[in-house]
């Protein structure tokens, strides 16, 4: 029954896009966003929607996957939409009762859905054609420079690493738990709200005492090998920026580049 | 007591994933049978246990528990999993409860019996396992030893008085004397309460020892079902699959290759080597 939960929604490949250090995946998706929030004509987002639709092309990752990202935010898009269309004050196109549907309301909610939609299939790529691990190098790799200011980039990494690297282990292990409460007539699956979270003790007891055990075997093997820290450590595979890096980066930047200035040159 | 016909299990049919665990299994365990049921790691012996108590569902063919097919949508309701213990590997993984006393009391409160009813029981189960109710029933079960949290973890099982009792590893990652300890047990609960029992576990010597009947599980299938005589008979088509007999035995096998003495190529236990031993000593001196 747990099965069906994915986290870490990487899709494997060996496309370009793949392939791409991860510190550009992270600054192109950073450019690609800071562009939705500039670009104010429903004209203007068309090169966003080609540049999205190649990406998936050249990905090679089903659309369907992708739309797949949208489906845990229909409800929030759809609530967005419904406010700026009544909640915008101007030119009265539809009345329904004390609702006032406007001109500018309508235009408003096109662009948030938008907006909203480019954001999640944009970050949606992101993590679907990185695996977790590159990513959270990448990550530090960015944060690196705000060490200075007291941004802890490696501790943060290394806590998102480990927390990946357990999902699955506790997935197996409440499935477990659950069997062997259940073996024991414990019933997880009828009753109202209220008797089923009373049920749920005997599962997360288990797994809290369980996760706890783990992090404190995890700390031991970890120290046992000395680990201290991201002082001086070097990586098995470091990241190294390749021709193909310099040219997609180069690209993208005069890309969007264009697309925000857009906004200041045809206003 | 449980029919098993042509069962099949399959992990994620249809996806590239798809991974046949059990296959074509056809067989009868009999009231009072103390069942070992011994495999190669990934085998299929927990996929095939937790088909007893309809934990899980077979993707083809029925299991039946006196009368009660595990597919049943009120299998469950009908008190299959009273009917049928199923201990875990690891067993105090799953303890949760402010003490042991309530620990235990889970199943059969589940059950639905009486205040009254269940503490009898959770006495009982806890005398069964070894455990003083007197001096532990009030005490958290997580500060106990690991060997204790595992005598808690089964009497919460045995408090629900299953008929069958199906026990995965139960001995793994204890010490010797632990280990000794827990089998002994499960040996007298055999003996005095009549319960049919199926022992999971890798140890060739425990279950020489315990079990009347060996079923061995390769690739999800049942090569092999007999008595341990007739099983450990057969040494090469168990290493064959990744097993071996009990040392002793094989300690014996060799001993008759170096003196040609007539020694049996299945003893079982030191005990009856050492009175072969001492036998042939004697006809050849």
């Amino acid at each position: 029954m747990l099965k069906n939960i994915t986290i870490g929604q990487y899709y494997p490949g060996d496309s370009i896009v793949h392939e791409l250090d991860p510190r550009i995946k992270i600054l192109v998706v950073t450019l690609f966003i800071v562009s939705i929030f500039f670009v104010n004509t429903f004209i203007g987002y068309l090169p966003l929607l080609v540049f999205i639709l190649t990406v998936i092309a050249v990905s090679g990752i089903p659309a369907l996957a992708v739309l797949r990202g949208l489906k845990p935010l229909l409800f929030i898009i759809a609530i967005t939409v419904f406010f700026n269309m009544i909640m915008t004050p101007g030119e009265v196109v539809y009345r329904l009762g004390f609702i006032n549907i406007t001109k500018e309301g309508l235009r408003q909610a096109g662009f948030m859905a938008l907006r909203l939609i480019f954001l999640v299939t944009g970050t949606s790529l992101l993590t679907l054609t990185t695996s977790p691990i590159a990513l959270t190098d990448g990550i530090e790799s960015v944060l690196n420079p705000f060490r200075r200011i007291g941004v802890p980039a490696h501790e943060l990494a290394m806590m998102m690493t480990i927390a990946l690297r357990f999902i699955p282990t506790l997935m197996e292990e409440t499935e477990k738990i659950m069997k062997a409460q259940m073996a024991r007539g414990a019933d997880f699956e009828s009753g109202n709200i209220l008797r089923r979270a009373k049920n749920l003790v005997p599962l997360l007891v288990p797994l809290f005492v369980n996760a706890f055990r783990r992090a404190d075997e995890l700390a031991t093997a970890m120290e046992a090998r000395c680990y201290r820290g991201g002082e001086g450590r070097t990586r098995l595979k470091p990241l190294i920026y390749r021709r193909t890096d310099y040219i997609v980066a180069g690209l993208c930047v005069v890309f969007f580049g264009f697309v925000i200035a857009q906004r200041f040159l045809f206003a | 007591m449980i029919e098993i016909k042509n069962l099949n299990y399959i992990y994620h049919p249809g996806s590239p994933y798809e991974k046949y665990a059990l296959r074509d299994i056809n067989l009868q365990i009999r009231k009072g049978e103390f069942i070992g049921l011994i495999g190669h790691t990934g085998s299929g012996k927990s996929t095939f246990v937790q088909h007893l108590n309809g934990l899980m569902k077979p993707t083809l063919g029925t299991v039946n528990v006196s009368g009660i097919s595990t597919t049943d949508a009120d299998a469950a309701k009908r008190g299959l999993r009273q009917k049928v213990g199923l201990v875990f590997q690891y067993p105090e993984h799953q303890l949760f409860e402010e003490t042991v006393a309530k620990d235990i009391a889970f199943g059969p409160q589940n059950l639905g019996l009486s205040e009254e009813e269940t503490e009898v029981r959770v006495r009982e189960a806890m005398d069964m396992v070894g455990l003083s109710f007197e001096k532990l029933h009030d005490r958290s079960p997580f500060e106990l030893s690991g060997g204790q949290k595992r005598r808690v973890a089964i009497a919460g099982v045995l408090a629900m008085k299953p008929e069958v009792l199906i026990l995965d590893e139960p001995t793994a990652g204890l010490d010797p004397r632990g280990r000794d300890e827990i089998l002994d047990e499960i040996s007298a609960l055999y003996e005095s309460q009549g319960i049919t029992i199926i022992l999971v576990s890798h140890s060739m010597e425990d279950i020489a020892r315990l079990a009347t009947r060996i079923l061995v599980l390769d690739k999800g299938q049942v090569v092999m079902d007999g008595d341990a005589r007739e099983i450990y008979r057969e040494e090469e088509a168990l290493n064959a699959i990744g097993l071996d007999i009990p040392d002793i035995t094989k300690a014996m096998k060799q001993v008759a290759e170096k003196t040609g003495w007539d020694i049996p190529p299945n003893v079982l236990t030191v005990q009856e080597a050492v009175d072969v031993y001492l036998r042939e000593r004697k006809n050849h001196a």
